[in-house]
C-alpha cells in the first residue's frame, strides 16, 4: 500500500555480520519524498551499513525496506528506483566523462537519440558542461564528484544515496560543494540521504538527521532540534561542543525540575519530571557568558580559573578549570577587531548561563 | 669550505651506483648480455661457413635459411603453438585469477599452491612427466597438421597458465570494487558489468599475461623436446638439431629472425599496454 507521505520506510532493519557483530540493530526510519535526510554517527556505528542495504548491495539479517510502497527484498541493486554517489566516487577510468553519464542510460535500454541529450543535460546540471570529451584522469577530484552525481541524476531515480560525498575533498571545496549538493537537491526535487561522519556537514545540507550509535538510532530529529534539545548524552557530545555538568534531582518547583550542579546549588530545568537521580546537565559553549563579577540575576555561574585560550578567527574559546577540576569551555565571539582579548590565561572568571539554555539529559 | 671539502661523505647504501666497483660488476654483465646476442646477428651476415672470421657482408645464409623447408616447418609450427597456446593460457589464468581474487572457498590455498608449482617445478622433471603421461595414455601421433602439434600445446599451456594467472591476478589485486557496485547501480546485469567494467580494467594484465605466455612457448627447449616428434619439430628443437653438427650462419640468420620478432611482438603488446593503462 503506497504511501505518499513516505519514500523510503526502514522497518525494523538488523544487519549481523556473521554471529558475533551487528551492524544495525532494529532500525525504523520512515524518509519523506524530496527530503534531504542525514544517517550521521562515527565511524563504525552502522550508517554505511545502512545505506548498502538500501542501495542493495547488503542483504539485511531481518526487517524490511520499502522504497515508494515497494518490498526490496529480492529486488538486485541494478533494479532498484535509486542511485548511489560512491565515497572513492568510482568514476569508470577507461570512459570519457560523457560516456560515463551514458553508461546508466545505455546499459537500460534507453534509445540512443534520448540518450546525447540527457547526459548533455545531466552534466549542465553539475555544471561541467563541455566536459564530455575528457578522460576521468584528466579531471580534479571535485570534477570527478560531479561527474559521479551527474551519472547518477541522469538516470533520474527515485532516492539518490551519497556515501560520505564530502570526505575527499580540501575544506574550502567541501564548504562550497554542501551548498551545492543543497541547491541540486532543490532543482531536482529527489530524495537524497546522505551518510557522514562530519556533524557540521550534517547540520548545514539535511532536513533530518538520524544519529547513530553502535547500529542503533539515538535520535531522529531536524539539525536545530539536535542541537538545542539533544536527547542523551552521547548526541549532546557528538554535535558541535558541549559542557557536561553532572547533577542531581533535588525536587520539582512548579513546572520545573531542581536539579542540584555541584557548585552552583539548585538550578530549576525544564524537561522530563519524571527524572530521579543523577542527570545530565549541557550547556553550549557559546550559551555560556564569561563575568569578573559573578552572574547577572536571571544567571546561575561557576567560578574558574583560565586555563588556555585558542583562537578560532570569529570566536575565541576559552578553557577554564573549576574548584572541582572540571573543565568548561566558553565562546567569546570578536566582535572588535583590536582590544577585545581582555581574558588572559590565569585570571579568574565566571562562567554564567541562564537556566533556561540549559539541556536537561538522563543518566 | 676548504675545510668541509677535505671530508669525504661516506656512501649510503643506495649510492651503490657510484662505487667504482659496483660500476665495473654492472658493466661486465652489460658485456656478457648483449655481445653474445650482437655477435649472433652481426655473424648471420657473415659471408663464411663459420662463425669465427669476419669475410664480408651477405644475405645468402638468410635466403638459405628461408628457402629451408624444415627450418620454416619448425619455424610454422612454432608460432602456431606459441599462438594457441597463448590465446588458452590467458583465458584459463584469467579464470583462475578471478578465482581466487573474488571468491573464498573450501580447498583455496591447496589450489593457489597447486598453480604457483609450474613455475618451481624444475622443467626436466616436467618434461619428462609429459612424456610419461602422452606415451601412457596413448595419445595419437599419427595425426595431419595441425592436430598434431597437440600434445606440445596442451604442455605449453599447461606450464604457461599460471605465469598469465599471477600477471592478472597482480592487476586484480587495486581493482576498486566500488566501480563494479557502480555500473550495478546504473542498472547494468553480471555480465554487462564484466564485459563494460572489469575485462576493460584486466586488459594491461591479459596483455601482459599474454605476452609473457607467447614468449615461454616461442623459446621453450626442454619440455617441448620431450613431447614433439619427428613430425612436430619446433624452432628451438630445430636449431638444437641443426647446432649439433656446427653453428653455421644460416642458425644465426634464422635466429636473427626469431629475436626481431619476438622485439616487435613485445613492442606492440607495450605499446596497447600503456594505451590501456592510461
Amino acid at each position: 500500500m503506497p504511501d505518499n507521505d513516505v519514500m523510503i520506510s526502514i522497518k525494523e532493519v538488523t544487519k549481523r555480520f556473521g554471529n558475533t557483530v551487528t551492524a544495525v540493530d532494529q532500525v525504523s526510519i520512515d524518509i519523506r519524498p524530496g527530503e534531504f535526510f542525514a544517517l550521521l554517527g562515527p565511524s563504525g556505528c552502522g550508517k554505511t551499513t545502512l545505506l548498502r542495504m538500501i542501495a542493495g548491495f547488503e542483504l539485511p539479517s531481518a526487517g524490511q525496506i520499502l522504497i515508494d510502497g515497494q518490498d526490496m527484498e529480492g529486488i538486485a541493486p541494478n533494479h532498484r528506483p535509486i542511485n548511489m554517489v560512491f565515497q572513492s566516487y568510482a568514476v569508470f577510468p577507461h570512459m570519457s566523462v560523457f560516456d560515463n553519464v551514458a553508461y546508466g542510460l545505455k546499459v537500460s535500454g534507453v534509445p540512443r537519440a534520448e540518450i546525447g541529450p540527457r547526459v548533455e543535460e545531466s552534466l549542465d546540471l553539475v555544471k561541467l558542461a563541455g566536459y564530455g570529451p575528457r578522460m576521468p584522469d584528466q579531471l580534479s577530484g571535485g570534477q570527478r564528484q560531479r561527474v559521479a552525481l551527474a551519472r547518477a541524476l541522469v538516470k533520474r531515480p527515485k532516492v539518490l544515496l551519497l556515501d560520505e560525498p564530502l570526505s575527499a575533498l580540501d575544506a574550502k571545496l567541501r564548504e562550497a560543494m554542501q551548498l551545492e549538493l543543497v541547491r541540486l537537491q532543490h532543482t531536482v526535487g529527489i530524495t537524497f540521504i546522505v551518510v557522514t561522519h562530519d556533524q557540521k556537514e550534517a547540520l548545514s545540507m539535511a532536513n533530518r538527521i538520524a544519529v547513530m550509535e553502535e547500529g542503533q538510532v539515538r535520535q531522529l530529529a531536524s539539525p536545530a532540534e539536535l542541537y538545542e534539545a539533544p536527547n542523551c548524552r552521547f548526541v549532546a557530545d557528538f554535535i558541535g561542543k558541549t559542557n557536561l555538568l553532572q547533577g542531581r534531582v533535588g525536587g520539582l518547583s512548579g513546572a520545573q525540575v531542581l536539579v542540584q550542579v555541584e557548585g552552583i546549588g539548585p538550578v530549576p530545568l525544564s524537561g522530563d519530571k519524571e527524572m530521579r537521580g543523577e542527570v545530565g546537565v549541557a550547556v553550549r559553549p557559546e550559551k555560556m557568558r564569561l563575568r569578573g563579577d559573578g552572574p547577572a540575576e536571571d544567571e546561575v555561574g561557576i567560578k574558574g580559573r583560565v586555563a588556555e585560550i585558542a583562537y578560532f578567527g570569529e570566536v575565541s574559546f576559552v578553557y577554564l578549570t573549576d574548584a572541582q577540576g572540571r573543565s568548561l569551555s566558553v565562546a567569546v565571539p570578536n566582535h572588535k577587531r583590536t582590544g577585545g582579548g581582555a581574558i588572559l590565561t590565569g585570571q579568574d572568571h565566571w562562567c554564567c548561563w541562564r537556566p533556561e539554555d540549559a539541556i536537561l539529559l538522563p543518566e | 669550505m676548504a675545510a668541509r671539502g677535505l671530508f669525504k661523505r661516506r656512501l649510503g647504501p643506495l649510492d651503490y651506483s657510484r662505487r667504482w666497483s659496483l660500476q665495473l660488476v654492472f658493466l661486465a654483465s652489460l658485456v656478457f648480455l648483449y655481445v653474445p646476442i650482437l655477435t649472433l646477428i652481426a655473424f648471420s651476415f657473415n659471408d663464411s661457413r663459420r662463425n669465427i672470421v669476419w669475410r664480408g657482408f651477405t644475405l645468402k645464409y638468410y635466403e638459405k635459411a628461408l628457402g629451408n623447408s624444415s627450418l620454416m616447418e619448425a619455424f610454422a609450427n612454432s608460432l602456431t603453438i606459441a599462438l594457441i597456446s597463448t590465446v588458452i593460457s590467458v583465458i584459463l589464468g584469467a579464470m583462475v585469477a578471478i578465482l581466487l581474487w573474488r571468491f573464498r572457498f573450501p580447498g583455496k590455498a591447496p589450489l593457489e599452491g597447486a598453480m604457483s608449482l609450474p613455475i618451481v617445478i624444475p622443467e626436466i622433471c616436467m618434461g619428462v612427466a609429459m612424456l610419461a603421461f602422452f606415451a601412457r595414455i596413448g595419445w595419437p601421433t599419427d595425426l595431419p597438421w595441425p592436430l598434431n602439434l597437440g600434445a606440445i600445446t596442451i604442455a605449453h599451456i599447461s606450464f604457461s597458465f599460471p605465469f598469465a594467472a599471477m600477471v592478472i591476478r597482480a592487476r586484480l589485486a587495486n581493482f576498486n570494487r566500488e566501480l563494479e557496485e557502480a555500473a550495478k547501480d546504473l542498472g547494468a546485469s553480471e555480465w554487462q558489468t564484466f564485459r563494460d567494467i572489469l575485462i576493460p580494467y584486466m586488459k594491461p594484465g591479459l596483455l601482459a599475461g599474454g605476452l609473457l605466455a607467447f614468449t615461454l612457448s616461442l623459446d621453450d627447449f626442454v619440455i617441448t623436446f620431450f613431447t614433439s616428434g619427428p613430425d612436430t619439430v619446433t624452432f628451438p628443437v630445430k636449431v638444437y638439431s641443426m647446432v649439433r653438427f656446427s653453428v653455421t650462419p644460416e642458425v644465426n640468420a634464422a635466429s636473427t629472425v626469431l629475436i626481431v620478432v619476438t622485439i616487435l611482438l613485445t613492442t606492440i603488446a607495450m605499446w596497447m599496454q600503456g594505451r590501456s593503462e592510461k
